[in-house]
């Protein structure tokens, strides 16, 4: 990869950033969403005993709370793509002499600095609530996984937007795919002492569960089903997978 | 040397074929324009040509590169102002120029001098740090072009580059584009659908409907292929005239319209008193005449069977100049 290709993620990245930081209730959305999730449901379920779950519901909660963040706000970045086709600007994107890898790459940057920016804020406020972080080492593989986390998504969303060629699919996509992904993820409860054998093993082939469990077991060290570092090489190994297809797709599109 | 070669080129959406095996070449350092009626194809030609879109069949070459096998060195040589607009409204005119001089690796020196000198060139320069999305639409088109012209591709794609602007910029977007045709010998490829435009810039024509190139020739070439002058006619029973006219071996056009008739001959001034015998001898009454150099307007109206002005009113109407080395019109 050369020097242009170099300067084009740049450029990509700062347009992100430039734009977010311009749509100011975009911002705020984002943040203050997943901190009514964190607040409402943590105190509303405080008092509620799930069997096997250790410690208090919020921080059983909390890590599912920044997965949610991060897969929204990255999605989105990815699907953002369907913008910048209606508003006809993805055409000088794709017609500019950069690959199409430092295309994806700079997106994908952008929107994971900014998913990143907001999974951070609700990690400090969970933190500040009291839910308890294991070790440093922990921390640094919580912020990997938040990080695989985001490019999984961006690239999923990726795939979403070229594939769509309006915003009409893009609402049942997230209610058909993503709502059940996200009950089923062990978000809001402990999958393996509530659900029914097969309900459990559909979690398994959900993805958002490794997401979750893992950043469950390197943050706070409880609760978890997997070690940590098991759902790092799952995880690791589908960021790559649709990282690559989200590429491949990207690629193929036309503008 | 041709820079940009197509072969058969196709493109089908759904089983309508937008642009149907067309061949043709521009050569190195021509201006090139692609003249035809609303969704003749020639957006699809330029996206093709661009890499945008895929042909459904056929190749081309840019610069000599494939545009299926070498997209990124087709790239490399490319400029677009894309018909539709591509700016991102959320960014300003100076971000938008700067975001696209980094895509194309310009050096902050030469970005910096770039910036300034287009801004100056469509009069943005005091609107540089205000978002797009508050431009009006004239100035979003002129900063669309100023960024189309930013770095110095070997061929620059621009497709109906000064639809709805004023008078003024167009005549100067005109000057800027001949000069980086001549300074830099860049390959311009051109749609329009303003006439005066096409005469201006073009060194040579195609006329594309249907998908289909109709002819394709230098300007002065076209024009005298339609026969020295024009006589249009207006007359009591149009068929009836160009019936009788049809036997005439010294007119080598004759196409009929709704209320008028033109037809391409030599020396128009002096025929006209044999058109008014022969329009006596089957009892047509003959309205009004009217005899001029053929221009692009009759050119484009030949091969397509339709005028730019037909179909497209936003056209102005201030530059089509008509090269007339004889007029006269009468009313009976
Ligand atoms: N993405 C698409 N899907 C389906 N049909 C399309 C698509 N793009 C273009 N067409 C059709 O292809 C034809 C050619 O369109 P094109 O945009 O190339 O015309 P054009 O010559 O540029 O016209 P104009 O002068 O109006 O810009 C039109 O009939 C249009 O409806
Ligand atoms: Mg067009």
């Amino acid at each position: 990869m050369n020097q242009k290709n170099f300067q084009a993620i740049y450029v990509l990245w700062l347009r992100q950033m430039k734009r977010f930081l311009r749509a100011k209730s975009r911002v705020l959305t984002t943040i203050v969403q997943p901190l009514f999730f964190l607040f409402i449901l943590g105190f509303g379920f405080n008092i509620a005993v799930f069997p096997g779950m250790q410690g208090s519901y919020i921080n059983f909660l909390a890590p599912g709370i920044i997965a949610m963040a991060i897969l929204f706000s990255s999605m989105f970045t990815g699907v953002s793509v369907l913008w910048d086709k209606q508003s006809g600007f993805l055409q000088e994107v794709l017609v500019a002499p950069v690959s199409r890898l430092s295309i994806v790459i700079g997106r994908t940057l952008g929107g994971a600095t900014i998913a990143l920016f907001q999974g951070f804020i609700i990690m400090i406020i969970a933190i500040a609530l009291g839910v308890p972080i294991t070790s440093t080492g922990g921390l640094l593989l919580t912020l990997v996984i938040m990080v695989l986390l985001s490019f999984t998504a961006v690239g999923f969303g990726l795939i979403i937007a070229s594939k769509m060629h309006d915003f009409e699919g893009f609402q049942s996509i997230m209610s058909l795919i993503l709502m059940p992904l996200l009950f089923l993820s062990s978000m809001f409860y402990p999958v393996t002492e509530s659900l029914p054998g097969w309900l459990q093993m559909l979690s398994y082939c959900n993805p958002l569960f490794y997401m979750i469990d893992g950043i469950r077991g390197s943050l706070t060290g409880v609760n978890n089903i997997l070690d940590p570092l098991v759902d790092l090489g799952i995880i690791l190994t589908l960021c790559i997978i649709i990282m690559g297809l989200g590429t491949y797709f990207f690629n193929k599109s036309e503008a | 040397m041709d820079i940009i070669t197509t072969e058969n080129l196709t493109k089908t959406f759904d089983g309508f074929t937008a642009v149907d095996h067309i061949s043709f070449s521009v050569k190195k350092g021509e201006v090139f324009g692609f003249l035809g009626p609303n969704g003749a194809g020639k957006t699809t030609t330029i996206k093709m040509l661009t890499t945008l879109l895929y042909p459904t069949q056929g190749s081309a070459t840019i610069a000599g590169f494939d545009i299926l096998k070498q997209r990124a060195d087709v790239r490399e040589n490319i400029g677009v102002v894309f018909q539709e607009p591509a700016l991102d409204t959320e960014l300003t005119g100076r971000e938008n120029l700067d975001f696209h001089a980094r895509m194309y690796g310009l050096s902050q020196e030469v970005r910096k001098k770039r910036v300034f000198k287009l801004l100056t060139l469509v009069d943005l320069l005091d609107k540089k740090d205000v978002l797009v999305k508050h431009y009006s639409g004239g100035m979003k088109r002129r900063l669309e072009i100023a960024r189309g012209l930013m770095h110095s591709p070997t061929v620059l794609f621009l497709d109906e580059p000064t639809l709805g602007l004023d008078a003024q910029t167009r005549r100067a977007i005109w000057e800027y584009i001949k000069q980086l045709n001549k300074d830099e010998n860049t390959t311009i490829f051109l749609t329009t659908h303003y006439m005066d435009e096409a005469d201006f810039l073009c060194d040579r024509i195609g006329i594309i409907d249907h998908g289909k190139i109709m002819v394709m020739n230098t300007v002065d070439m076209l024009k005298k292929s339609i026969g020295n002058d024009v006589i249009t006619l207006s007359c009591s029973d149009i068929q009836k005239l160009q019936k009788r006219l049809e036997q005439e071996s010294w007119i080598s056009k004759i196409t009929p319209y709704a209320s008028f008739l033109t037809l391409g001959v030599e020396r128009g001034e002096e025929k006209i008193p044999a058109i008014f015998d022969i329009a006596r001898t089957v009892n047509v009454t003959i309205s009004s005449v009217d005899v001029r150099r053929p221009t692009l307007d009759d050119v484009f109206i030949y091969y397509t069977g339709r005028s730019m002005r037909e179909q497209d009113h936003e056209a102005p109407h201030n530059g089509t100049k008509k090269p007339a080395r004889f007029r006269l019109r009468w009313q009976k």
